[in-house]
């Protein structure tokens, strides 16, 4: 493990793990790029994740256009507006896409298996991207099964929460 | 060169630490300006250029689908060019072929960076592979080595090299000062410049750019489109940009091949034979002061090895033959994707008489220059007020 | 609602991406030197420049620089620079330190990696600019465990 991740690993709450090659016949330099970052939120951002903070989805909604997104963006990139229009939306939707991920890879943000999937909330007009859960997810057959019954689903909240988008911590099948 | 092309509007967000906006309502806020100063609407672009230091810069990879809303690509093709500290030029490079080719009419250049957002020398080290050039010291350093070669090459003394780059820093500043989109605005002496704290010897803290978050975006035209839409443009004039080898020892980089090289082909397309007396005003690229009088010479205003004495006597201060950097610059202001294009954006406030408090009186044609890499990548582009 | 003055807030994370590099026979073989403390360079057939580092191609002519020469350890400073601050990944104890670009004896380059000056007490500024100057002869000082990497050379040492 690269000695520089030793000086961010307090400042972030993701776990890094160790990372070995497969062996290799030909001779190889080892190197580890670790760069620290630290990302402005802005206002509207900082909004958006106090309302997690309190269990509320919020969106906002252009007032040329009428559409709301979510998560709140500052302007509509479809008219270039500033979206000054703040809507607590609800925390039910429609699962408009959904994948069983299933493989490992380097920086993954949650161990497999789990499913990603595409949320339409209520009142939204775009969809938002989170997992759905509140199931076994160790019988993959049996998923399948589960998933073509599921068309409506609801968020379920962390219990601690960080003001970031894991506050939510799944969306389950009503 | 292909058709004509012109800057028809300009835009630049104010200079600095930008903690109060996220990075793609920073590139919206340059984006939005330039619309506004070229009085068009979306619906009049046909393609939009961008272009960042690598993505490890601030972390989110390939950064032009992050800004997709932000640079207006939605329904628009785009291209991506980063050359490092030369991508402000390449990006307008691009912008310019793509409008002089005929296969646009008009094209946005965007470029940014928000350097406050992650660790700005650490990122430009990983430019160099970690197993043979492996340097302490970032980009201070590779620039610092180069000064002293330079030095070293022309038997510069030390003391006049000092005092050169004093001037340097000093005049940038001043230039910040009359400039209200610059980062750092502050009034320094010669003294406070040559007796500041080192930091990669012989630069000092005030010889060195400052850590900057920044956008700028430019529009540029074909001569049709220039002509109808825009009362008074900023035309290129010429084109330059030449590579250099990787590995840092392989060239002499006191003469500097790739800045000379790319230079005489901007100034043979502009038709300059005497830059120092025909140009008005250059925005040279200058993070490090000691760098921007190897700039003098490699770019042809001075002879080489005579930068220093140049430097001293005044030609290239406020006021003197040559104004350089009258925006206060690359040392005044650095955010490094956008530094380049910024000097594009200057030299065409510059040539159409809307650069305000820093406006050199008649300028007429403008010389604007970045370069990039360990010093492998110069560009230059150069504007005039007439066609 | 009510205009509130928000402290702006960032978030910090950090980006950690593991790589593996091919060297490649051309770039083994010079690591391979370093192990017998040999400093091996390429030589270009067609411009006859020697390069060190060794390389496969020559990055002017573009033809494959196949004859590799052993070359000398000493040299002169084309230039140099003194090191006085961090940044990430650069701790206080790291600085300072001064890196050179050194020409070797019959090299045709500049080498101007893990080349650092050393060997006294680099801290004295005022010692480092009487003693480094361009044009200053140097030579390799090995460490005497080597791995085959560009830690293998120590130093650089300033030769009176």
């Amino acid at each position: 493990m690269a000695e520089k991740y030793k000086l961010l690993k307090d400042a972030i709450r993701l776990e890094i793990e160790d990372f070995t090659f497969p062996k290799k016949e030909y001779r190889t330099a080892r190197h580890d790029t670790v760069l620290p970052y630290n990302w402005a939120l802005g206002p509207t951002w900082i909004r958006f994740f106090d309302g997690l903070k309190e269990e509320k989805i919020l969106g906002t909604r252009c007032k040329k256009c009428n559409k709301v997104l979510v998560p709140a963006r500052t302007f509509c990139p479809i008219c270039y507006e500033d979206m000054e229009e703040w809507v607590e939306l609800p925390q039910e939707g429609n699962v408009e896409t959904w994948c069983l991920v299933n493989y490992k890879y380097y920086g993954q943000v949650k161990k497999p298996p789990y499913i990603i999937a595409q949320i339409r909330l209520d009142k939204a007009d775009c969809s938002l991207t989170h997992f759905i859960g509140g199931f076994s997810l160790s019988d993959l057959g049996k998923v399948r099964n589960k998933m073509k019954t599921v068309s409506r689903v609801k968020a379920v909240w962390s219990k601690e929460k960080h003001g970031d988008i894991y506050d939510i911590a799944y969306f389950k099948p009503v | 060169m292909g058709r004509a092309v012109a800057v028809i509007g300009t835009g630049q967000t104010k200079h600095g630490r930008r903690d109060d906006l996220s990075y793609p309502d920073l590139v919206r806020e340059a984006v939005k300006k330039v619309f506004e100063d070229a009085g068009i609407t979306l619906k009049d672009v046909d393609g939009v250029v961008y272009g960042s230091m690598p993505s490890m810069m601030e972390g989110v990879a390939y950064n032009h689908f992050y800004f997709a809303d932000a640079l207006r690509v939605v329904g628009k093709p785009l291209l991506r060019t980063e050359t490092c500290g030369s991508t402000g030029q390449s990006v307008a490079h691009t912008a310019i072929h793509w409008v002089a080719s005929g296969m646009a009419d008009v094209v946005l250049a965007v470029a940014s960076e928000k350097e406050h957002e992650g660790d700005a020398q650490a990122t430009m080290m990983t430019i160099l592979e970690p197993f043979l050039q492996v340097v302490i010291g970032g980009a201070p350093l590779a620039f610092s080595l180069q000064s002293r070669e330079w030095m070293g090459y022309y038997h510069i003394d030390d003391d006049k090299a000092r005092e050169a780059a004093s001037i340097v820093s000093v005049d940038s500043h001043n230039g910040g000062l009359a400039n209200p989109f610059a980062h750092i605005r502050v009034q320094l002496t010669k003294e406070d410049v040559s007796t500041a704290p080192i930091i990669t010897y012989p630069v000092r803290l005030y010889d060195v750019c400052p850590v900057s978050d920044g956008a700028c975006a430019v529009i540029f035209a074909s001569e049709e489109k220039a002509k109808k839409i825009c009362k008074k443009p900023a035309w290129v004039k010429g084109m330059g940009f030449r590579g250099e080898e990787y590995f840092i020892g392989d060239s002499n980089k006191a003469v500097w091949q790739s800045t000379i090289e790319a230079s005489k082909e901007a100034y043979k397309e502009a038709g300059i034979t005497n830059p120092l007396k025909e140009l008005d005003v250059a925005e040279v690229y200058n993070p490090f002061s000691y760098q921007e009088l190897m700039f003098l010479e490699c770019l042809g205003l001075c002879p080489p090895g005579e930068a220093p004495d140049y430097v001293i006597k005044g030609t290239f201060s406020p006021g003197g033959e040559l104004p350089c950097d009258p925006s206060g610059g690359v040392l005044c202001t650095n955010p490094i994707g956008a530094a380049g294009l910024i000097r594009v954006a200057e030299a065409a406030l510059q040539v159409t008489g809307k650069a305000g408090e820093h406006q050199v009186e008649g300028a007429k044609l403008a010389l604007s220059h970045a370069m990039g890499g360990a010093e492998q990548f110069n560009g230059i582009t150069i504007l005039g007020s007439e066609l | 609602m009510a205009e509130q003055k928000e402290k702006p807030r960032k978030v910090a994370s950090m980006g950690m991406v593991p790589y593996e590099m091919a060297l490649g026979p051309t770039w083994t073989r010079f690591f391979e030197g370093f192990k017998e403390k040999k400093i091996l360079g390429t030589k270009c057939r067609k411009c006859g420049r020697i390069l060190v580092p060794a390389r496969p191609f020559c990055p002017r002519c573009f033809e494959p620089m196949e004859e590799w020469v052993e070359v000398a350890q000493e040299g002169t400073v084309v230039t140099w620079s003194y090191v006085n601050y961090t940044y990430f990944g650069v701790t206080p104890d790291m600085i300072p330190v001064i890196g050179a670009t050194i020409k070797l004896d019959g090299v045709d380059c500049g080498t101007g990696m893990w080349t650092q000056i050393g060997g006294f007490d680099i801290k004295d500024f005022e010692l480092v600019t009487k003693k480094v100057k361009v044009g200053a002869k140097v030579r390799a000082v090995w460490r005497r465990k080597r791995q085959g990497n560009f830690r293998d050379i120590d130093y650089w040492k300033i030769i009176e």
